[in-house]
């Protein structure tokens, strides 16, 4: 979606803020919330691709103002309403419903550091989805504007890149953030120039590599 | 023009007004009522929630990143396997799992200058950085690293000579990138540990250099 995650090479949006000796999370709170999310994760009721469009399905005023973590609490408590595992009433009363069965978690403390460390991976070499792009190839990115969730960022949209690297294939963003299946597709990493990205007053010499699926791409 | 004030400036000078401190209590106590809510429908496991935490606060951190790059400088047979196979080298510590599944490690010579970014989210090489911080997840970074990446690095403190060429890396897909960057001179003598100690977050994302060591010429 034309969303406003998409934020590369947007201007405007002032200086970075570079805080000395950062702590890991500013508050508690905020630990709180990325540890619920990656043990509410283990369900497996939803996947990372449709967790990263929760957030960007967020209003775009809400998603420029809010922090990163209340980000995650808002997106989080839209996937619990949305897949069930928690009702509206009980979110507004904070209250089981009546009678409501109780849940074992999925994941426990002992499991927890072991997850940390292991989970799983999006590559599916096993796939039988074809590569028509190898390296060394020129490409151009496809200029697509799907409302739902993609990877391809906009400013690279139409662009013209080389492929420098074939990653192998992996789970496709684009349908599996909306529960159509994981549909691997070959993945590659393709430099654009810098020129190319953003005109005659970049650097003649730097550029920018995105990761891109293969029907991101088109001939060149 | 207020891009020439040096980084380190801001971090001093600017009012902690990061939005995750105006809005302080509002999200703490909708966490706390989500959490306990979790744990009485037996969603979550608090002690679970602990030992992510504790993981992230303590053990999962950018000193991993420093002793993968350590290690590469010292030993040649090791920075070869890292930069063929960079997921494979860095398991050799042990580091592995959730946002690390797949990594590249990316070469910072001379002449070439690698900066990672995710302007699409947050995308970072967990396992080995432990959790972004809040610049690398911002709006100003994220926007400007694809279009502005040496007015980015010059806001961090490091201008680049136009002849080294910068490549930024836009973390798009599940693969997650980290610099190895370069050894700084009059660290020849020094042991793994020595120089791993040296080795900073910044200098793993790309937004700064390994400084020479203290006493040593810069």
């Amino acid at each position: 979606m034309n969303g406003i995650h998409d934020m590369g090479g947007m201007h405007g949006m002032g200086l970075i803020q570079h805080e000395k000796n950062e702590p890991v999370f500013h508050e508690a709170w905020e630990g709180r919330v990325y540890a619920m999310n990656r043990a509410l994760g283990a369900f497996g009721k939803w996947n990372i691709d449709a967790s990263r469009h929760g957030i960007e399905l967020l209003p775009p005023a809400d998603y420029l103002r809010m922090s990163y973590y209340e980000k995650w609490l808002t997106r989080n408590i839209a996937l619990l309403v949305q897949h069930g595992l928690v009702t509206r009433e009980e979110m507004e009363t904070s209250k089981p419903a009546p009678g409501s069965p109780k849940a074992t978690p999925p994941l426990t403390a002992a499991a927890a550091t072991a997850a940390a460390a292991n989970r799983g991976g999006y590559l599916r070499p096993d796939s039988p989805a074809k590569a028509r792009f190898k390296v060394g190839q020129h490409v151009r990115a496809r200029n697509i504007n799907p409302e739902g969730h993609t990877r391809l960022p906009r400013y690279a949209r139409g662009k013209q890149g080389t492929v420098v690297r074939h990653h192998g294939i992996f789970v496709f963003p684009d349908t599996n953030a909306h529960f159509e299946g994981e549909q691997p597709q070959h993945l590659y990493s393709i430099r654009f120039t810098a020129r190319e990205l953003w005109g005659d007053h970049a650097s003649p010499r730097d550029s920018v590599h995105l990761d891109m699926w293969d029907s991101y791409l088109a001939h060149a | 023009m207020a891009a020439t004030v040096p980084t380190s400036m801001h971090a001093q000078d600017h009012e902690h007004d990061h939005d995750h401190q105006v809005v302080p209590s509002d999200p703490a106590l909708r966490t706390k009522a989500l959490e306990s809510l979790l744990v009485e429908k037996g969603l979550v496991d608090p002690a679970a929630l602990d030992a992510l935490v504790d993981a992230y606060e303590n053990k999962i951190g950018p000193r991993n990143g420093a002793r993968v790059v350590a290690r590469a400088w010292i030993d040649p047979a090791y920075k070869k396997r890292l930069l063929s196979d960079g997921g494979a080298a860095i398991a050799e510590f042990g580091y592995a799992g959730g946002q690390g599944e797949h990594m590249v490690v990316v070469e910072n010579t001379p002449k070439v200058h690698n900066l990672v970014v995710c302007t699409l989210c947050s995308c970072y090489p967990w396992p080995v950085l432990g959790l972004p911080p809040v610049w690398y997840k911002s709006a100003p970074y994220r926007s400007r690293a694809v279009i502005d990446p040496r007015g980015v690095l010059h806001e961090f403190g490091l201008d680049l000579p136009e002849d080294v060429e910068v490549q930024v890396w836009d973390s798009t897909a599940e693969i997650r990138y980290l610099v190895l960057p370069e050894r700084p001179a009059g660290t020849e003598k020094m042991t793994e540990d020595e120089v791993a100690a040296l080795v900073t977050r910044d200098a793993m994302v790309g937004v700064a250099k390994v400084a020479a060591p203290a006493g040593g010429k810069a």
